[in-house]
């Protein structure tokens, strides 16, 4: 185990240290140590360590993730794994706006609740947050899933593409060209690896699904007031 | 045939023929027009400005034989890994989508072979255009389409881009037929579907989070690429002023005749400053924060020549970008495909509709067909050669001025031909000491 206090440490020599592991052998874990809300904690990783964040972080953590496992003890900032291409990244607190903002993969878990846009343009991620979201999440969200075991705030899925939204408590209201869609059975499937993945106890058959109508997919004129 | 006027028949000034077919094409369609292209209204520009030539009082160099370097380096600021470039003439930001693949690697040709660098856009990077491009500037745009660290770890620098010249406020546009099987696939979308582009970014708002967020991009290319801000002109002067807090290396400002691959005609004849005004505030601002040439400034939108290129350093700039004259010059209006013009409706020499997809001269399409009609090779060579004569003229000039280096050019080597250029672009009307809105020398 690598221990990094960030009291003694920066932020620049903690990442350039993991940006120096090999692929093929990453070694142990790293652990860090008073975070103290720093901003881009653990971005850029591209290999497959585990590092564990003792305490709050700031914006940014573990932003575009590639492979690494990256765990926070506290709640973090604005835009947590954002852009993250693959690997896990688990919040144990409550997350700030913009989580796991146009993601393309991996998986983030936050154990709280996630402020505005939570998975805002996603890209093929899965998000699962066990608390509630923030208003406009979802937006154009393009690829992956976005669970929510609490509740949505206003304008939920706002002109999303082609992911889907699985929300287990009230959704406040839904965005431009997001509709409520059946839950088939693949998706009833789909969510209890999700849920089952991230740790919930949460049951499928509890959610709601919420899609794309795919009216504004091409320009009309009897859509206009929605562009 | 275009109706030509008759003797007796008087046009209207407010409603002339263009607003009539506007209204009428408006009132068929019920959508606002989307084009390419940049503002084609009459502004205020370079062409208003003229260089004061060295004769008794200034010395200057002898042409073709005393030297006249034309090098610059962007990202001294900050970065490890500074850009160095042999000409002040960058190839600006165009995605593929827009583009097809064939000019993608045409622009990185012709680009490469004079030394300068070229530039990605919405879509992200392909393959094509890292190879065939030796300096490549990454564009960090509001969607992130196409967007990955491996990608931003290749570039040779990036570009945060906040707005663009054509459209500031507003996001990108990619009409339907152009979403094909392999920009369906970059951008994560649907094929097929008329794709909006965010204009705002998703995880940050304002120049407190700029901070935060460039200080994340260097983290994560570990502090080795030049981090550049576009933005489109409009506030420039405490845009500029906020991007250097920021922490920016480089600044690149695009003025209103900036081009665009699709945007309403409205947004780009009617938001935003054009290009000298906007030079000027940008350079007030670097100045006045005491970074000048400390943090380089780019500028664009409008650019055509080596005289636009000159007056551009001796403003201030560091360096211009060109986009429309690029595609110009590998082949984009060209009278060759004049009948394939004429059946869209346009003509070579106007042609704008680069959102249709239908582009004749293979440069703005994702047609196959189309596309292939683009040769890349001959076509970096057009570039390579058009950049070449661009360099040169701005040598010219600079040797004319007594300058051993373009970067050397300065505001005092002009005059302003116009009240209103004399006014934008603060320097003196030609023959007098007058800057509108200063006071004059002596007084």
């Amino acid at each position: 185990m690598n221990v990094i206090d960030l009291s003694q440490t920066t932020v620049r020599e903690l990442n350039h240290a993991l940006h120096q592991l090999e692929p093929t052998d990453p070694g142990p874990r790293w652990v860090v140590r008073e975070p103290r809300g720093a901003h881009a904690i653990a971005c850029g990783l591209r290999v497959p360590v585990t590092v564990e964040i003792e305490g709050h972080a700031g914006y940014y953590c573990a932003g575009m993730n590639q492979f690494a496992t990256v765990r926070v003890a506290g709640n973090v900032g604005v835009g947590v794994a954002e852009n993250m291409m693959s690997g896990f990244v688990h919040v144990h607190g409550n997350a700030s706006q913009s989580a796991g903002a146009t993601a393309h993969g991996g998986m983030l878990v936050i154990d709280g609740d996630a402020s505005a846009r939570c998975g805002i343009s996603m890209k093929g991620v899965d998000i699962v947050v066990k608390g509630s979201v923030g208003h406009m999440s979802g937006f154009m969200a393009q690829a992956g899933n976005l669970v929510v075991c609490g509740d949505a705030g206003e304008a939920l899925g706002d002109s999303i593409y082609e992911a889907r939204i699985f929300v287990r408590g009230k959704v406040k209201d839904l965005g431009a060209d997001c509709v409520e869609k059946p839950m088939e059975p693949e998706h009833f499937s789909l969510l209890k690896t999700l849920l089952e993945r991230a740790g919930s106890e949460a049951q499928p058959e509890e959610f709601r699904r919420y899609g794309s109508a795919r009216r504004l997919y091409r320009f009309h004129i009897d859509h206009a007031s929605q562009y | 045939m275009p109706l030509q006027p008759r003797p007796g028949l008087r046009e209207s000034a407010t409603f002339d023929r263009h607003v009539i077919h506007e209204i009428q094409r408006a009132a068929e369609t019920g959508i606002y027009d989307i084009r390419g292209w940049g503002a084609k209204r009459l502004l205020p520009n370079f062409d208003d400005l003229v260089f004061l030539g060295a004769s008794m009082s200034r010395y200057p160099l002898e042409g073709y034989r005393e030297r006249c370097a034309t090098d610059v380096t962007l990202g001294t600021r900050s970065a490890k890994k500074p850009l160095h470039l042999k000409i002040p003439v960058t190839i600006a930001g165009m995605s593929f989508g827009a583009l097809s693949a064939q000019a993608k690697e045409a622009l990185g040709r012709g680009a490469t072979e004079m030394g300068t660098s070229t530039t990605t856009g919405d879509g992200g990077m392909t393959p094509e255009e890292r190879h065939h491009s030796q300096h490549l500037v990454y564009q960090y745009l509001p969607s992130r389409y196409g967007m990955n660290p491996d990608d931003l770890r290749r570039a040779d620098a990036i570009e945060i881009v906040l707005g663009q010249g054509a459209k500031p406020g507003g996001g990108g546009m990619l009409l339907g037929q152009k979403i094909s099987d392999r920009v369906a696939e970059m951008r994560t979308l649907p094929k097929g579907i008329d794709q909006r582009s965010a204009c705002r970014h998703p995880d940050w708002t304002g120049p407190d989070d700029l901070t935060i967020k460039i200080e994340e991009l260097r983290e994560i290319t570990d502090w080795e690429k030049p981090i550049y801000v576009k933005v489109g002109a409009s506030r420039t002067y405490y845009d500029v002023a906020l991007a250097v807090k920021a922490g920016a290396d480089v600044i690149v400002v695009d003025g209103m005749q900036g081009g665009t691959g699709a945007t309403q005609d409205v947004f780009i004849e009617h938001v935003g400053i054009p290009t000298l005004p906007a030079l000027r505030q940008a350079v007030e601002a670097l100045n006045e924060l005491g970074m000048h040439r400390k943090v380089q400034l780019i500028v664009s939108g409008g650019i055509r020549s080596g005289a636009d290129v000159a007056k551009a350093l001796a403003m201030g700039a560091d360096a211009v970008s060109i986009g429309t004259a690029a595609l110009i010059a590998l082949g984009c209006n060209s009278p060759k495909w004049q009948a394939d013009y004429e059946k869209l409706g346009s003509a070579a020499g106007f042609y704008d509709d680069y959102q249709d997809g239908t582009d004749p001269a293979g440069i703005a399409t994702q047609d196959e067909k189309l596309a292939a009609r683009l040769d890349p090779v001959q076509g970096g060579r057009r570039l390579a050669n058009y950049l070449r004569v661009l360099t040169l003229e701005v040598q010219t000039l600079a040797r004319a001025c007594g300058k051993s280096h373009v970067l050397n050019l300065e505001p005092e080597d002009l005059a302003a031909l116009t009240i209103e250029a004399a006014a934008m672009a603060k320097i003196p009307l030609a023959g007098t000491d007058w800057i509108p809105g200063i006071a004059t020398r002596g007084v």
